[in-house]
């Protein structure tokens, strides 16, 4: 075998303007959302690369050495460095692959290294959904994935228009999404991950902590973004009864409540009550381990811990969107009976902190009787405090409680929390701080609430003598309007609110209710698809129980037939050869049968000249054959009248 | 050893469904298709797993959907390429004859069918390795020109003709053998001389005596070393560069035998045989009437193109007996 040069080996053939075009296109779409979350320079230097190259290509100049390149790689990943202090974890590796692209770009002649950028274009695009997988970015993404698939056709067919191209790029695409949402469903799925992550991975996420110092929650309260989703069975609990419970804090030291260890406990469900919600939340993922239930919890998810304090923790760390289902009673009678070591943490308060309230809480313990007394004595002073509600709290120095009693008088939830349960445990009464959400958005579209970070509150839990942990708002005690309306009528006028939680933007609410609603079906079907939800699936047609071996299975049979279809569908243009043409094959077929062979070479005209004389009784019917075929093979048009005459002519000609 | 195998042997006929050689059209029937990934192919699947894990490590749901809608792209890929050659009708015309040392002109025509777009699709001649990429529109036949060197004298079988592709993407070449009944017929390479030596003009060959210069004007032809001053058309000369004889019809009569007696018996095969030729084209060109005589093969004279391909034939096909 000749070693000539293969004309189609893509290491032979060179890049053109066009593929150029074509692959900076793409890379602009799949790095442009980067560039929000690189440091500017990385941004700039490689747009200046992209261009760099760009203008190389239109000058007809020679790309540039490799040392060059090696020069810039060095300096940018000093850059890096100095940066990040290192170049693993996820951001640094994204922004390294992102530099990499435009060097890789300026090292690029052929149609190998062109399609090896094309290969670097799909990684970038799922760096992007370590960020966001929303649907806007997954239609940006989309509209990548087809300008690179076009690029890629463009390579191939260097002669063919860019807007053939195109036409076959999204062909291609479609043709693959049949296959893609079978592989989608049913590859079978493992819960990650499968090794340790950077210790970054998930870096940047807001939502509440173990802890809460003053200023903390109102912090998280200026998020718009969502902390969880509930869909009801049934019409939902009002606002006002939709106290989503996560963290109790236990341990004080006079200016953070932390959450100190807690103590799994068995789950028993809460006696009484009429009000039972049964509900599904989609959780965004928060990085904690806890997960938030409609207070109080007549069940539990599967998979789930309890703990004595009524907390319901996942086994690990939420990472990934999940979804769980269980059921609430809203009116449920507390336990009474709870444990001593517990009510003597309950009543722990460090020393020297916060005088002033310390002594208010002992004048009222002792001009109360009980308990109960002591508790409506702090509801009052409370209702007549007058103290405002701020998203904008002050700063508070060391007696941060005394500070904000007395003094400054505006705070957020966790400063009333805070305060309350400070003043009841001054007074003897076992108490404690619960971190949560308050309220949350019902979207009339499709009834899910939506509870965003901007719910966040905190209330508190005191203990009574023989009628167990009552929940006690502060927060609604001091300001009634917090919890009845929403955070924005209770905050004052001029406040740093969330753009969209503003009154007067009520058509962008509307609308706003519309993409929520969209985007939790996106969540629910498309991003917390997992192992469980594939099981349902696998159940809902037939297999309950399925396991890898079905789902494999059930895959390769699935895409073993689309493949058939796809292939049949392909060869179906192709497998009704012109009627003229078999016509004609069938009468050289019947002359072949009587040993009339077309040479080599000979034209129709000649070969049928030739049979006519040879085949003299059926001379007429082969000169027309002839005459017919020359006309509709290479005459200007085939009216379908001849196209029947020949055939009809070929179909009865009788030779022997 | 295995290429060789596979190139030539009743087990690639076997193996690629045809024996050869193929009259008419050709339809490349789908199962007559070969199709592997290409080294791009094999780095597109190992991409592939690479998003695969990474999707799994860090349960990215969209991660998943990407991967998976280019493995589908991958798939599509693998039956498009498949499908730019199947079906596909392929023709071969008529070859002009070429002297031993140049190259035949084997015109391949490709019919991609109705309304079907056959985009880069490579021929190759396998012997030769001579190649050449084109597109096939819809619903047009396009022609490739192959040119094949042409070593020896004789007829020249187009032989193994591979079409291969690889487009839409790329990942996967495709690829198919055809073998046409095509042949070329190549004339021994004429050796550059002029007429054949007329002085031999004993019976058996040269320029017989010749009513020269006689009867009517017949017109004017390049003019050769050998022909007589007297006939040399001076006036047209003066009017052009070139040297013109003038032809009368007398000439009509003279008849010259190409003889391979003429030739030295030292002589090898070939090498009279490319003698004769090259007598052949001189006699042809001073149009003469001309004869030739092999061993065992004697052609009466004549003249003109018809007569000039015969002897030519006559040469390129000559065995020794």
């Amino acid at each position: 075998m000749s070693a000539v040069p293969h004309p189609l080996a893509p290491e032979l053939r060179a890049v053109t303007g066009r593929d150029l075009a074509g692959l900076v296109l793409s890379l602009v779409i799949v790095v442009a959302p980067h560039a929000a979350r690189a440091p500017w320079w990385v941004s700039a230097l490689v747009l200046a690369l992209y261009a760099w190259r760009a203008l190389l290509a239109r000058l007809g100049s020679p790309l540039p050495s490799r040392w060059a390149l090696l020069a810039i790689a060095a300096a940018a990943m000093a850059g890096i460095w100095v940066q990040y202090h290192t170049l693993f974890g996820r951001v640094p590796g994204i922004v390294l692959l992102v530099l990499f692209s435009g060097l890789k770009l300026l090292e690029m002649r052929t149609h190998r290294d062109a399609t090896v950028i094309a290969l670097l274009c799909f990684f970038l695009i799922i760096t992007n959904f370590f960020f966001t997988q929303s649907i806007p970015t997954a239609l940006a993404m989309f509209a990548a994935l087809l300008a690179i698939v076009a690029t890629m056709v463009g390579f191939n067919a260097p002669q063919r228009p860019v807007r053939a191209n195109l036409r076959t790029g999204a062909v291609l695409l479609a043709q693959a999404v049949p296959a893609a949402l079978v592989l989608f469903l049913l590859f079978p799925r493992v819960q990650g991950p499968l090794w340790g992550l950077p210790q970054d991975a998930y870096a940047g996420v807001t939502g509440l902590s173990d802890s809460m110092s003053p200023g903390a929650l109102a912090h998280v309260a200026l998020s718009d973004s969502v902390a969880f989703r509930a869909e009801f069975q049934g019409a939902p609990p009002s606002q006002t009864l939709r106290y989503w419970r996560g963290p109790v804090l236990w341990d004080f030291d006079g200016h953070t409540w932390r959450m100190g260890a807690s103590v799994i406990a068995p789950f028993k469900p809460p006696a009484g009550g009429t009000a039972r919600y049964s509900y599904e939340i989609v959780l965004e993922p928060h990085e904690r381990d806890w997960l938030f239930a409609l207070e109080t919890a007549a069940s539990l998810p599967d998979g789930t811990r309890f703990t004595s304090d009524g907390q319901i923790f996942a086994r690990r760390p939420v990472r990934s969107r999940i979804r769980y289902r269980l059921t609430s009673v809203t009116d449920a009678a507390p336990d009474p009976r709870a444990d001593p070591a517990e009510l003597r943490r309950a009543l722990r308060l460090p020393r020297g902190f916060d005088p002033r309230a310390a002594a208010l809480a002992q004048q009222w313990r002792r001009e109360s009787g009980s308990d109960a007394q002591v508790l409506a004595r702090a509801i009052a002073w409370l209702r007549a405090s007058r103290i405002a509600y701020t998203l904008e709290p002050p700063a508070l120095g060391r007696d941060s409680i005394d500070e904000f009693l007395f003094e400054t008088k505006a705070g957020f939830c966790e400063h009333f929390s805070s305060a309350f349960v400070f003043l009841m445990r001054a007074a003897g009464v076992p108490s404690r701080v619960v971190t949560g959400y308050q309220g949350g958005d019902l979207n009339p579209v499709d009834h899910v609430i939506t509870v965003r970070q901007s719910d966040a509150h905190a209330w508190a839990e005191v203990y009574l003598q023989g009628r167990g942990w009552l929940r006690v708002d502060p927060t609604a005690v001091a300001v009634p309007g917090r919890i009845e309306s929403e955070l924005v009528r209770g905050s004052l006028s001029g406040e740093a609110v969330p753009l969209l939680m503003r009154p007067e933007m009520k058509w962008l609410r509307a609308l706003r209710y519309d993409w929520e609603a969209l985007a939790h079906k996106w969540n629910v079907w498309v991003l917390s698809y997992d192992p469980q939800r594939q099981r349902d699936l696998m159940a809902f047609v037939g297999i309950p129980d399925a396991d890898w071996r079905n789902l494999t299975v059930a895959l390769f049979a699935i895409l073993g037939a689309l493949m058939l279809v796809l292939v049949a569908w392909s060869l179906r243009g192709l497998s009704a050869p012109d009627p003229v043409q078999r016509a004609w094959h069938s009468f050289c077929r019947k002359l072949r049968a009587t040993g009339l062979e077309r040479a080599p070479g000979e034209g129709p005209r000649d070969f049928s000249e030739r049979a006519a004389r040879s085949l003299p009784h059926a001379r007429a019917a082969i000169h027309r054959i002839g005459e017919l075929y020359l006309a509709l093979r290479y005459g200007a048009d085939a009216p379908p009248g001849k196209i029947h005459e020949l055939r009809r002519l070929v179909r009865e000609l009788r030779l022997t | 050893m295995i290429r060789s195998l596979l190139a030539h042997s009743r087990f690639a006929d076997w193996l690629y469904g045809f024996s050869p050689p193929e009259r008419g059209n050709v339809v490349l029937g789908h199962r007559r298709v070969y199709i592997v990934p290409t080294r791009l192919g094999w780095m597109y699947g190992a991409a592939l797993l690479i998003l695969l894990v990474g999707s799994i490590n860090y349960a990215i749901s969209l991660g998943f959907a990407l991967t998976f809608l280019l493995a589908g792209v991958g798939l599509a890929a693998m039956v498009q390429t498949a499908r730019n050659l199947a079906r596909m009708s392929i023709s071969v015309g008529r070859a002009e004859p070429v002297y031993s040392g140049e190259a035949v002109q084997f015109r391949i025509y490709l019919d991609g069918g109705v309304g079907t777009e056959r985009p880069a699709i490579l021929l190759r001649h396998l012997a030769s390795g001579a190649q050449m990429v084109t597109d096939v529109p819809p619903d047009t036949v396009a022609e490739v020109v192959l040119a094949v060197p042409a070593a020896r004298r004789g007829w020249l079988p187009l032989g193994r003709v591979m079409l291969e592709t690889r487009f839409p993407l790329g990942l996967f070449r495709a690829w198919s053998y055809v073998e046409p009944d095509a042949r070329c017929l190549i004339y021994p390479r004429p050796e550059r001389s002029a007429m054949p030596p007329a002085s031999a003009g004993s019976s058996a060959g040269g320029a017989r005596a010749q009513a020269q210069g006689s009867e009517d004007f017949a017109g004017l032809r390049d003019y050769q070393l050998s022909d007589s001053p007297r006939h040399v058309a001076w006036k047209a000369v003066a009017r052009s560069d070139d040297m013109l004889t003038k032809q009368f019809s007398g000439d009509v009569a003279a008849e010259l035998w190409l003889d391979w007696q003429l030739l030295p018996a030292t002589a090898g095969l070939e090498q009279r045989l490319s003698r004769l030729a090259g007598w052949v084209l001189a006699a042809d060109r001073a149009g003469a009437r001309y004869g030739m005589r092999l061993p065992g093969v004697t052609l009466a004279p004549q003249r003109g193109d018809a007569h000039r391909a015969a002897c030519l034939q006559a040469l390129a096909l000559y065995e020794a007996p």
